[in-house]
């Protein structure tokens, strides 16, 4: 069962509610710095090396069994700003409610009962992973293909560009996501044995000033 | 400890800050020289005025600075710290600060840049162990080249645990090699990238709003008693007034 359901699981079409948000896409774009496939590769190869790593080591551990609530610390400490921890727990809380439909579990009851108000996205991905059995480099993939990928998709929408041309980026960055999973899943591995800080910490800067401003634009078309 | 050679030099400095301004412990080390300066009121002050020409490719540097319960100490250096290649170029230099400040103590690690010239690998960590009633502000920059220069590696690593628990977390990579390090969710053509950080326990009842400062920087609320100022420019002068231009806020809300 496990590579079909890391098959949903990964799918943009799988109603967590991805589809809503550009990973910075929108903000970007509007500054001019992504205007058609080479600026689009730059943007998603950084993106994924940075806050697609840091999410898919959080996923990872989470899906191997360490405490949520210390990984969702984790990723409070990973994510300054208040816009976009705001949006990796209501993520996280659409993540919850759809995977709690597709694959009943009693662990993912007794986390949406304890995390009233969600949990980070990433640290959801990998709790789902484990309750369907996958392992924590599915895992892994799956966040780092999210990461990458979200942009992607978002640029196809916002920029009019070529879904070829997109597609292209993504698949050329494939050895990339595999590497991101392995660094994610061997830092993950270190959890137990040296706490969170084991856990990468990449961030990118603009990601982080971008989003702010981002969240109070009176039109949009991506939530963040 | 000063052993020059391909190996590069290792060299560990001290500081140990106690209540009323005293320096217990300033111990310089080659290439990272201590310097007391003066300071008003319950202040210690120190400049660090030797690491200009390090770190080198090899070299392995590090600096300690204790502030003790009740203490306040504040950090500086008298110029920019420059990568350089050195002469082992394959090896990265390292160099590691160790930051504790205890109950109702406050540092300010307030450095001048670093410098990351062409060739040149430097990875860095900051690690700062806070008591739950203790402050802190610490500004990091980073220029990315010497004037019209390609930047060589640099990799920063800031961690930041209050109370035993982890408060700040973040760790930054640019320069030839590392993937998508200068396209448009990383850096987006700027060489200058930097930020501030103020741990203070009254942020706890009044934290700091959420500000956009024009375009490239921001200053956010952390998820505890703390706020950042995190900017990117094309130079290290425009990087300097957008972090006093978040400073400035932060002061007003404190």
């Amino acid at each position: 069962m496990s590579t079909a359901a890391l098959l949903l699981i990964a799918d943009g079409r799988f109603p967590a509610g991805g589809h809503a948000h550009s990973g910075g896409m929108e903000a970007a774009i509007r500054a001019g710095r992504v205007t058609g496939p080479a600026t689009l590769a730059a943007f998603c190869s950084g993106r994924l090396h940075t806050a697609g790593l840091t999410a898919a080591a959080l996923a990872a551990a989470a899906c191997g069994g360490c405490d949520p609530c210390d990984l969702d610390e984790a990723a409070d400490a990973r994510t300054p700003s208040p816009a976009l921890r705001a949006t990796a727990r209501r993520l996280g809380r659409q993540l919850l409610r759809a995977a709690r439909a597709t694959w009943p579990a009693p662990h993912l009851d007794a986390v949406a009962a304890e995390h009233p108000g969600g949990l980070h996205q990433p640290v959801v991905l990998g709790l789902a992973a484990r309750a369907v059995g996958l392992a924590p480099r599915d895992a892994a993939l799956a966040a780092a293909h999210e990461a990458a990928g979200g942009p992607a998709f978002a640029a196809v929408r916002l920029l009019g560009l070529d879904p070829f041309d997109a597609t292209a980026v993504l698949a050329r960055l494939a050895p990339d996501l595999d590497r991101v999973a392995d660094r994610a899943t061997a830092a993950a591995a270190a959890v137990p044995r040296h706490g969170t800080d084991a856990l990468p910490a990449a961030s990118a800067p603009l990601l982080d000033i971008t989003a702010e401003a981002h969240a109070t634009w009176p039109v949009r078309l991506f939530a963040s | 400890m000063n052993a020059p050679g391909r190996a590069g030099v290792a060299a560990h400095a001290r500081i140990a800050a106690a209540p009323g301004g005293a320096l217990p412990v300033l111990r310089s080390e080659a290439p990272l020289a201590l310097r007391r300066t003066r300071a008003a009121g319950p202040w210690a002050q120190v400049a660090v005025v030797g690491a200009m020409s390090a770190p080198l490719g090899g070299d392995r540097l590090r600096l300690t600075a204790d502030v003790a319960a009740g203490a306040a100490l504040r950090v500086g250096s008298a110029a920019a710290t420059l990568a350089l290649p050195g002469r082992a170029p394959s090896e990265p230099a390292t160099y590691d600060i160790a930051l504790a400040v205890g109950e109702g103590g406050e540092l300010r690690w307030l450095p001048e840049p670093v410098i990351s010239v062409r060739g040149s690998e430097l990875h860095t960590t900051t690690r700062v162990d806070l008591a739950a009633g203790a402050r802190l502000v610490l500004r990091e920059e980073q220029v990315l080249g010497r004037a019209g220069e390609e930047p060589g590696r640099l990799r920063a690593r800031l961690t930041v645990r209050r109370d035993g628990r982890p408060l700040f977390d973040q760790q930054l990579a640019f320069g030839p090699g590392t993937p998508g390090w200068d396209g448009g969710a990383v850096l987006g053509g700027h060489r200058a990238v930097g930020q501030l950080l103020v741990v203070d326990p009254r942020l706890a009842d009044a934290p700091a709003e959420a500000r956009s400062l024009g375009g490239t920087a921001v200053l956010t609320p952390l998820a505890g008693p703390a706020a950042l100022v995190t900017a990117v420019a094309d130079d290290a002068l425009a990087l300097r007034r957008l972090l006093e231009r978040g400073a400035g806020y932060l002061c007003r809300t404190r």
